[in-house]
């Protein structure tokens, strides 16, 4: 038997979650995947994994586990959650080894509201359908279709050692200004005023928010002509609005199509923020076009492609260009993504 | 060559965001434009475009999910433009592939609306049992949960508006009947508004099915064949053994 991990204390809702199951939204079934992608390259990148294996995504408050049967190299990444291990405070965002009997605890998220934990080599738990992304309301993927229980026994592959990499504060994602969005699909389905109201209000993440999605508190949108269309598909970010008039983002774990029509698209470079958003955080959203939010995908990649050439070992900061800093910022927020030099 | 007026009109292409194109070809639930939405999801993956990473075909919209980083809008459309028209060809000469035959037990505890939707039409269950299975269906798509197949071709007379009260969950495998639709929902316990006429041993969606883990697909024909309770039964043990239960004929 190689190395496991038996979780003590499961935390909120802790899953396992890679880049999601692509290919299968034809026949119903959600994509799912981490809801900060970000967050899950950048904590496999720490312990020298591909960048699209499966992690454990925390929500909120984080699990307890011990370490069995062999050593495991891990690191958390995304949501600030106090790490401990065995029992004394050690620094996310930087690899660790953990030896056979060694505990790590995760408390509660101090900002943002998901963090990922990466162990070296992944999981020894064979995918559904090409991914081992839990997509619980089904029962399919990760361990046994569900959230972590007290009790599991995760096998590990275990992975060679490798160097104990880490990334400087400076060097994370930051995410603030407007949450970019492109108009439509169905756009054309809600009242000018609604459109110009969308735009310009402040909304907040409602308690009713998970992997599924997130309704939003703020100002109601009136549709143009009723608020029923035949169901077509739905994207990660897809902004749908009910009869009651108030948006709903659609993430993850969201169904793959739905009959309320669509005001807009959050683009795929700020879809983390809304996986870090907090019940009752403020958001604004503002409109880019579909040739921006494209260029702006590039510049994200640029950047996280800079993020991991910034992994350095935690004895020294890692040395940076300006070339590399200038290229940080581009994850700030809108003012980059319209900068026409980004592209 | 079609009369101008006969051509059929190009598809609105609509954005959903920088990773997501919609291309709409109506706003209807509507034989001749869920074909045209079928046949465009063909000829694209007959393309085999590097960067698609998903196709949905709906009712009346194609929605393809891919990598901007791999393949541009510009290009998408572009690509797209090229092959609607020849999509065109074969929706129109698109004959039904073989007709699956879907066992059903109905009734009892396998249908618990079966008696409530004989009395709102006036009929006796076996009357609704029989136009249910007289009936040849088009499955329109396949969302909202794994491998639930949306049916069009429901008789008129046994068109029923959804329960008031949607339950939380209804049985797994379960056949209904909401407005003039019909379902075959997966071996899930699932949330619906629909009715449950009664209960089929075939499993629309069994991921351990590796060969085939999804039956059914959008354009597929179907038609419901009523069995007695041994005969369910039986299927069911041998649907539990990975047999797929349901047979496809003419195809």
């Amino acid at each position: 038997m190689g190395a496991r991990l038996l979780i003590e204390r499961p935390g909120l809702f802790s899953t396992l979650q890679d880049e999601g199951r692509f290919g299968y939204q034809r026949f119903g079934i959600s994509a799912s995947g981490a809801m900060d992608p970000l967050a899950l390259a950048l904590a496999n990148a720490l312990v020298g994994n591909p960048r699209g294996m499966a992690g454990i995504e925390l929500t909120l408050l984080g699990l307890s586990a011990t370490i069995e049967g062999g050593p495991v190299r891990l690191a958390l990444a995304g949501a600030d959650m106090a790490l401990a291990i065995n029992g004394r405070p050690a620094e996310g965002w930087r690899a660790h080894v953990l030896e056979p009997g060694d505990r790590i605890e995760i408390g509660t998220a101090r900002t943002g509201m998901r963090a990922f934990l990466a162990l070296a080599g992944g999981f020894a738990i064979a995918p559904t359908l090409g991914s081992l992304s839990t997509h619980s309301r089904s029962a399919i993927g990760g361990f046994e279709g569900r959230a972590l229980r007290a009790g599991d026994l995760l096998p590990l592959n275990g992975a060679p050692a490798g160097p104990l990499l880490a990334l400087a504060p400076e060097h994370r994602p930051v995410g603030n200004g407007p949450i970019r969005v492109v108009m439509g699909p169905q756009d054309d389905h809600f009242t000018d005023e609604a459109i110009s109201t969308f735009l310009s209000s402040e909304y907040r993440v409602s308690d009713k928010a998970d992997r599924m999605g997130a309704q939003l508190d703020g100002p109601v949108l009136a549709h143009r002509d009723g608020f029923n269309i035949v169901s077509d598909g739905i994207v990660n970010g897809s902004i749908q609005v009910p009869g009651h008039g108030r948006p709903v983002v659609l993430l993850a774990d969201r169904q793959t199509t739905g009959g309320y029509p669509k005001i807009a698209t959050v683009i795929g470079p700020d879809l983390w923020r809304l996986g870090q958003a907090r019940p009752g955080e403020a958001l604004r959203f503002a409109a880019v076009s579909a040739d921006e939010a494209e260029a702006s995908a590039r510049a994200q990649e640029a950047c996280l492609l800079a993020m991991l050439a910034a992994m350095g070992e935690p004895s020294g900061p890692a040395e940076l260009s300006s070339e590399r800093l200038l290229a940080h910022n581009l994850v700030d927020g809108v003012t980059s993504a319209l900068d026409p030099d980004d592209a | 060559m079609p009369d101008a007026a006969d051509a059929p009109e190009a598809p609105r292409l609509l954005d959903a965001g920088e990773a997501g194109l919609v291309v709409e070809f109506g706003d209807a639930i509507d034989e001749a434009v869920n074909r045209r939405v079928i046949a465009l999801a063909d000829a694209l993956e007959a393309r085999g475009l590097d960067g698609v990473r998903e196709l949905v075909p709906t009712y009346r919209s194609l929605l393809v999910m891919f990598d901007p980083l791999v393949l541009g809008k510009a290009r998408l459309r572009d690509e797209i433009a090229a092959l609607w028209p020849l999509g065109e060809a074969r929706a129109e000469e698109a004959a039904p592939c073989g007709v699956w035959r879907v066992p059903v037990l109905y009734g009892g505890a396998h249908g618990v609306d079966l008696d409530e939707v004989a009395r709102r039409h006036g009929l006796s269950t076996d009357e609704v049992i029989a136009l249910h299975a007289g009936a040849t269906y088009r499955v329109y798509m396949i969302g909202f949960a794994p491998g639930f197949a949306y049916l069009g071709g429901l008789p008129e007379a046994i068109h029923t508006s959804r329960r008031s009260d949607p339950r939380l969950k209804t049985p797994p495998r379960s056949i209904s009947i909401g407005g003039r639709q019909a379902a075959v929902a997966p071996p899930l316990e699932i949330p619906s508004g629909w009715h449950l006429l009664g209960q089929t041993p075939v499993r629309s969606y069994d991921p351990a099915r590796t060969a085939r883990p999804f039956l059914f697909a959008a354009g597929d024909a179907l038609r419901f064949e009523p069995v007695s309770g041994g005969e369910y039964e039986a299927l069911c043990r041998a649907a539990e053994a990975g047999e797929i239960v349901a047979e496809r004929e003419g195809a």
